[in-house]
């Protein structure tokens, strides 16, 4: 067996069910090459990833897409969820999820459901989601999910379309009386990179964003929790890339490719091992994508002797591939790599034009 | 269980019925050891006395039934066992993981 690092146990697996979707935003974080219908797992190899994932030490199960309503063993497969023990949360669009399937979700053991929320502003929420009538769609299933005990948390992404409304974004998920909700900055892989530059916010904008945050946690403590995503094209510290490379989560695909995060695809030298060919634990312990950047023995200087290397692992390695050609170097967005400049020259490329939807 | 910023003093009343709210949840994970109590994006690692006191928030017994259960059960005096109940449950409804 070949181990590069220290091994641990995992405790989140994200479960891209399917990647078909009503919307089409333009930040979506599936890959560009999306798969069809034809090639998704069914529910009886859901079932046994499940199992297996609980047997390796995972905790929480997050049912995701694409648009997880768009599979209709959505409810199977949920329950398949609970059968393993895991903390089932359905991440959705809210398009394509009946009130009927919603309650079939709840009798199945359904833990908890995020919802996404493109803006305060409907004409402009629909015009993101490239989907009319998505904001209104939302809200009502929102309203459902609560209405029926499931606990809510309404999931915000951040761009320059909407950056200047997040404390509207904010009352609108007190309306919904949801208990969380994430904010999280537009990250640029994948759909989110074609549309870098239609997306992008100014650098005034994230640092007001950054102090609205900030206040509004103070005004509404007690009243919800507010998670924050910074912004890492405006930061001077990278983020540490998912807690650690096969650290502490799994993502498998709709096909049953297993990553150790969902943009991991756009590193060309990985090879990824798929679920119906391996088990988990072969996979998290001996794939080579797994093993590929464990541990930080793999990074270069600045890195290697840098005090923050256990803390941010050097970064993102999918963003370091993107913006440097090389998946091992010190993530650029890090003020001591020496591509910083680049990521400081494209976080200041606004352009105002049509977004490349994601389509299928 | 780790409580930090618990208040001992912030009594609780003994008709209330302490339950885990839907979405958080107590489990068992071989792999990880024990006992973990489960919310969205969180994990608590629960020692044996929280196990025990958790397993009795059912929503359906009283705060002072559950305290009795626990003093014969392993029996143990009480008020210390009223104050250590107290002190877990008023910091996880502090955290929004309990209902009392």
């Amino acid at each position: 067996m070949v181990q590069a690092g220290p091994l641990t146990k995992p405790l989140g697996l994200l479960a891209e069910l399917t990647h078909r979707c009503p919307l089409g935003c333009p930040y979506c974080s599936n890959p560009v090459a999306l798969e069809p219908r034809d090639n998704e797992l069914d529910a009886a190899t859901w079932s046994r990833v499940f199992a297996e994932a609980a047997g390796l030490g995972v905790l929480h199960v997050h049912l995701s897409g694409g648009e997880p309503g768009a599979r209709r063993d959505l409810v199977d497969i949920a329950a398949h969820a609970r059968e393993a023990g895991l903390y089932t949360n359905l991440i959705t669009s809210g398009v394509g999820i009946t009130s009927r399937t919603l309650r079939d979700l709840w009798e199945a053991g359904l833990d908890h459901i995020q919802v996404s929320i493109q803006d305060s502003d409907a004409v402009s929420a629909d015009r993101i989601a490239g989907y009319r009538g998505a904001f209104q769609r939302k809200h009502a299933l929102a309203t459902e999910a609560v209405r029926i005990g499931l606990p809510l948390t309404v999931n915000l992404v951040v761009h320059r379309a909407n950056i200047e409304r997040i404390s509207e974004m904010v009352d609108l998920a007190l309306r919904l009386k949801a208990a969380r909700i994430e904010i999280a900055h537009v990250q640029y892989y994948g759909w989110a990179l074609k549309n870098r530059d239609a997306l992008m916010p100014t650098a005034e904008q994230v640092q007001r964003a950054a102090v609205e945050v900030e206040e509004l946690r103070k005004k509404h403590h007690g009243a919800i929790v507010i998670d924050a995503v910074v912004p890492d094209y405006h930061a001077r510290l990278p983020k540490p890339c998912v807690g650690g490379w096969g650290k502490r989560s799994l993502n498998v695909t709709p096909t049953g490719k297993v990553l150790p995060c969902h943009a991991a695809e756009a590193i060309p030298e990985l090879e990824f091992w798929n679920v119906r060919d391996h088990s988990l634990a072969d996979i998290w312990t001996s794939s080579p994508a797994f093993n590929a950047f464990r541990g930080t023995d793999f990074l270069p200087e600045p890195c290697a002797t840098c005090e923050r290397r256990e803390i941010d692992f050097g970064g993102c390695r999918c963003q370091a591939f993107l913006l440097t050609g090389d998946a091992r170097a010190t993530d650029p967005v890090c003020h001591k790599s020496p591509h910083h400049h680049r990521v400081v020259e494209l976080a200041a490329v606004q352009e105002d034009r049509p977004y490349d939807y994601r389509r299928m | 269980m780790t409580e930090s910023g618990a208040n001992e003093n912030n009594a609780i009343a003994s008709d209330a019925k302490p339950r885990l709210p839907r979405g958080v949840r107590l489990t068992h994970n071989e792999a990880q050891g024990g006992w973990v109590l489960l919310a969205p994006e969180r994990i608590f690692k629960a020692d044996a006395i929280a196990v025990e006191i958790l397993k009795r928030c059912t929503g359906e017994a009283t705060f002072g039934a559950i305290v009795d259960d626990l003093a014969t059960t392993f029996n143990a005096p009480r008020d210390r066992i009223g104050t250590d109940v107290t002190k877990l449950l008023r910091g996880l409804a502090d955290k929004k993981l309990l209902e009392l």
